[in-house]
């Protein structure tokens, strides 16, 4: 029924000699039934199928209608409606073609696409650490190294990367550290030095971030930085990509002296490494992280002393003026596990039980809430606290609340805190914790800072150092001295 | 070359904050679109990625694909060819039985036991199928045939004999009875009937009788041909009919059969846009089964639905389908029928894309984009999105407007599920309900879940990662 109340009214023609395709007379059908009182319509060849589709309908078609010629059946409601319709009939056959092109360039959605695509030499890997292997596997396929900065890789997937690679003669980077400096380019978080004659291996991001840094700052570049992984040296992993590293920079003739450094190692690995190293004709360093073992700052200056250079006085900033130390505990607040490790390594040789999230000792963990009255460090890289979260060294924030809660606990008398600089930080690391040390100053805490850098990081380290001395802190170039003053004002306060 | 020998070429994949400050050294970085994949898929993924059967696998199953050659060699009826009864039916997709069969599946069962004689009346023909026992039903797959929409062949119907030179193995396929009301569409009228009995007394014979005294039609050539003409060998035939019937034609006129005959032939070959279509996907087929049963291998050998499932069989499970629930087009329908008439994704042709052509050609076919309304930029888009999936470039099948690269071909697994990116396919629509026959064409894509599937069974067969 029709909304004026009258029949339906109905334009069959069959126009001779007209001609589209099908498909585009398919759309126009479906343009003019959408149009408003229109009941039902088909633009069509006239050809037998359609002449019986037309039919079916309802509509009586002309008999001369023949295959070459175009059918146009409309019914509508009344004489206006069926006016619109075959305008839009004549609009839609008349329309010009889209001038509005989709791009037609496909991104590659894979690795193994870009690279067959264009070849590369190194991939770097930071998809979510379940998605790693796909990633890795494209770009061993395709012959090139990788460097894998996800956290949560399975260890099984990491040591079949490694041994394929190994077996390939390539190398892969990573997972669980995220550093390397290769051809003068810093991947991941590193940090700007210049080139020289030390060769480092790093199965410790910050470790590594901290070495380079005070090489550094004695004026000594560096080959290479390939971050091998944080758990290279473990007995799982076996120290497979830290092997093929070394014979790299053995073969790479600007690299004079190879240092490694790695977070405590599992014993039979680090004898492993230590053999391999000892065959190389490069001098090795062996910077493997634990208990009675030096700290990364008497690391350099062991290399320096291999390359016959003086050590610095390492760089400090200190403020105007400070409160005098108050009893209670040490609460150390970190970014980098390895300067963490370093800092609890210290503290605990005179200040004994030092809980932590990553304990030296497993009956030293802190429970869930990460509280305790005592002395305590927390590393805020650690997977747990990075889960659907920036890493601390991109975002400052969490460790900012929890500094402005030790500023509020009568039991915390002195925070450590690290700041790390370089590509891949924060733009402004000071500014995100400045706020908060200036409040636990002036709540009575020292607060002392291991700011990790180059001068030539993007961040300007000496900004960086001002602001925090501004806010009140202590600030040292090397994590060592900054940990060692912080147990001995904790000490000499409990004295 | 060694990474410490000189600037590295640098690609990043993941995390932009990594690229960028590569850039921020002034370093070209070039980086990955990548997007998570399939739910739950992650370790599936690394035992399949990880089997070091896989890389050489797949490479023998592409090139055991692409050295196929197939020629058409004979035309006979199912009955001899395929040992079918009278109550023997296959029919397109994974296996299913008549209680989960579809509207179009069960009008052109129906359709079939009437031209059999099995039934008298459509009622009686849907008795004798729902009793079941004294029926047989087979996926076409599961007898080296494939049929398009319904897929039903019986007895009494003809078959194209397509065979690879080289091995001599062969793959068949029905003869295509037009648009509209067909069989195929789920119709049964007795126009349908009609068609098909000529069909079987008439086309059938004269194409035998033509070919048998021509020889062999090279029918991997024509697909090649035709994919620089426009065709996409799935839902644009033209040139390929064409073709065809030039290589017949001779043969035809020269057959001593009644002028008559000849010319109603000619007629309704001509007049079917779609008859290569029959040709096209055994052609495909065989390629795909010189594929089979490579272990350790994740290309996809055969897509296929029934109308109520949609399965693929991949080259390292064996004829196992991994099935899921099939999609209803998306596209244009013919005259008053509308989204509602239409039958979920149904017919065993998507066995052109899986072999490369159909929907992964679709920049050598533009016009088939409208079917959508899309442009003919989007062509171009889906045949290289398709790249991202795929494992080789046919070296046969050509595109001009892509500098005449080879169409993306042998699906794989693993890609499909670490990109999310589904193989798109180019269909016809049949109506929901048995007996209505065609309602539109369109686009559809198969369910994600049958891939993440195949790629959990890869896994279980694959060496855990060390």
């Amino acid at each position: 029924m029709s909304a004026a109340g009258g029949p339906d009214v109905e334009y069959v023609e069959a126009r001779r000699g007209a001609y589209a395709d099908s498909v585009t007379l398919l759309q126009v059908t479906r343009r003019v039934a959408d149009t408003p009182g229109v009941r039902g319509a088909l633009v069509a060849m006239a050809t037998d199928l359609n002449l019986d589709l037309a039919r079916g309908m309802g509509f009586s078609v002309p008999e001369s209608a023949g295959p070459n010629d175009l059918l146009i059946a409309v019914r509508a409601e009344d004489e206006a409606a069926l006016a619109a319709a075959k305008d839009a009939v004549l609009a839609a056959l008349t329309a010009p073609a889209g001038a509005t092109a989709a791009p037609t360039d496909v991104p590659p959605a894979t690795t193994a696409s870009a690279l067959r695509r264009e070849p590369a030499d190194l991939v770097l890997v930071s998809v979510p650490g379940p998605s790693a292997f796909a990633e890795a596997a494209d770009a061993l396929d395709a012959g090139c190294d990788v460097m894998i900065f996800s956290d949560n890789v399975p260890v099984e997937q990491e040591v079949a990367l490694k041994r394929r690679a190994l077996s390939e003669g390539r190398l892969v980077m990573g997972p669980d550290c995220g550093t390397a400096v290769v051809g003068g380019i810093g991947l991941g978080f590193a940090n700007a030095v210049g080139p020289g004659p030390v060769g480092l291996v790093a199965a410790s991001g910050t470790g590594a971030q901290q070495l380079m840094s005070l090489l550094d700052e004695a004026g000594v570049g560096i080959s290479a930085c390939l971050g091998v992984g944080g758990r290279d040296l473990s007995a799982a992993v076996g120290g497979l990509a830290t092997v093929s590293a070394l014979d790299l920079l053995d073969a790479d003739p600007a690299t004079e002296l190879v240092v490694v450094v790695s977070k405590p190692p599992a014993q039979e690995v680090a004898d492993r490494v230590r053999e391999h190293a000892d065959r190389l004709r490069t001098p090795v360093v062996l910077g493997l992280l634990g208990e009675g073992q030096p700290d990364l700052t008497a690391l350099a200056a062991s290399v320096l002393q291999r390359l016959d250079r003086p050590a610095p006085e390492w760089p400090r900033w200190t403020p105007r003026s400070v409160a005098d130390p108050r009893p209670g505990s040490l609460r150390g607040l970190y970014s980098g596990g390895t300067l963490c490790d370093e800092a609890m390594l210290l503290a605990a040789g005179s200040l004994g039980r030092v809980l932590s999230n990553i304990p030296l000792r497993p009956d030293w963990r802190l429970d869930r809430t990460l509280r305790s009255p005592g002395n305590l460090m927390i590393d805020f890289g650690d997977d747990d606290l990075t889960r659907g979260r920036p890493h601390p060294m991109i975002d400052g924030s969490l460790r900012a609340e929890r500094l402005l809660a030790e500023a509020d606990d009568p039991t915390a008398a002195v925070a450590l805190l690290d700041v790390v600089l370089g590509y891949g930080a924060a733009a402004d690391p000071a500014a995100d914790v400045a706020a908060a040390i200036a409040k636990a100053c002036a709540a009575g805490l020292r607060v002392l800072v291991a700011l990790v850098g180059t001068a030539g990081d993007p961040q300007n380290r000496e900004e960086q150092a001002g602001r925090l001395v501004d806010a009140g802190a202590e600030v040292f170039a090397s994590n060592a001295q900054a940990a060692r003053a912080a147990v001995s004002l904790v000490a000499g306060a409990r004295e | 070359m060694s990474l410490l020998a000189g600037d590295p070429r640098v690609l990043s994949v993941g995390a932009e904050l990594f690229a960028d400050s590569v850039r921020a050294q002034a370093v070209t970085v070039r980086t990955v679109d990548w997007r998570p994949p399939m739910a739950g898929s992650e370790n599936d993924l690394a035992r399949v990625l990880a089997d070091p059967r896989r890389s050489a696998a797949n490479s023998t199953a592409v090139d055991r694909m692409l050295a196929v050659s197939a020629r058409l060699v004979d035309v006979v009826p199912a009955g001899d060819l395929l040992g079918l009864g009278p109550s023997d039916y296959l029919h397109a997709g994974p296996p299913i039985d008549w209680d989960r069969a579809s509207g179009p599946l069960r009008g052109a069962l129906i359709g079939a036991a009437l031209f059999e004689g099995v039934a008298a009346s459509p009622d009686d023909a849907e008795r004798v199928l729902a009793a079941g026992s004294s029926i047989s039903l087979a996926p076409c797959h599961s007898r080296s045939a494939v049929g398009p929409m319904a897929g039903v062949v019986s007895r009494s119907m003809w078959m194209f004999v397509i065979e690879d030179e080289a091995t001599g193995r062969r793959t068949y396929c029905s003869l295509n009875e037009g648009l509209g009301k067909v069989l195929r569409y789920g119709a049964y009228g007795p126009e349908v009937l009609d068609r098909l009995r000529w069909m079987s007394a008439v086309l059938g014979p004269l194409l035998q009788t033509a070919l048998r005294a021509r020889g062999p039609v090279d029918v991997t050539a024509l697909l090649a041909q035709m994919v620089q003409m426009g065709d996409e060998a799935h839902n644009r035939n033209r040139a390929g009919t064409l073709m065809f019937l030039r290589e017949l034609l001779p043969a035809l006129i020269g057959s001593g059969a009644p002028a008559g005959d000849v010319a109603e032939a000619v007629r309704f070959v001509a007049g079917n846009d779609h008859f290569f279509l029959n040709l096209a996907m055994p052609a495909c087929k065989l390629a795909l089964d010189a594929a089979r049963d490579v272990p350790g291998s994740s290309m996809v050998v055969a897509m296929a639905r029934n109308g109520t499932d949609f399965g693929i069989q991949v080259s390292g499970t064996g004829d196992r389908w991994f099935t899921g629930p099939a999609q209803v087009p998306d596209g244009l329908f013919l005259g008053n029928y509308g989204p509602a008439d239409a039958n979920p994704d149904i017919g065993d042709s998507a066995i052109t894309e899986t072999a490369g052509l159909g929907g992964f050609a679709m920049a050598a076919a533009p016009a088939i984009v409208r079917f959508v309304g899309g442009a003919v930029a989007d062509a171009l888009a889906t045949t290289s999105r398709m790249y991202e999936i795929t494992l080789a470039e046919h070296p046969t099948f050509s595109i001009p407007v892509l500098e005449f690269r080879g169409t993306p071909c042998g699906i794989d697994v693993t890609k499909v599920v670490r990109t999310g990116i589904l193989p798109q396919i180019n269909t016809g629509m049949a109506g929901r309900a048995a007996g209505t026959g065609q309602v539109g064409a369109g686009l559809v894509t198969p369910p994600g879940s049958v891939f993440a599937d195949a790629l959990r069974a890869l896994a279980a067969a694959a060496p855990a990662v060390c």
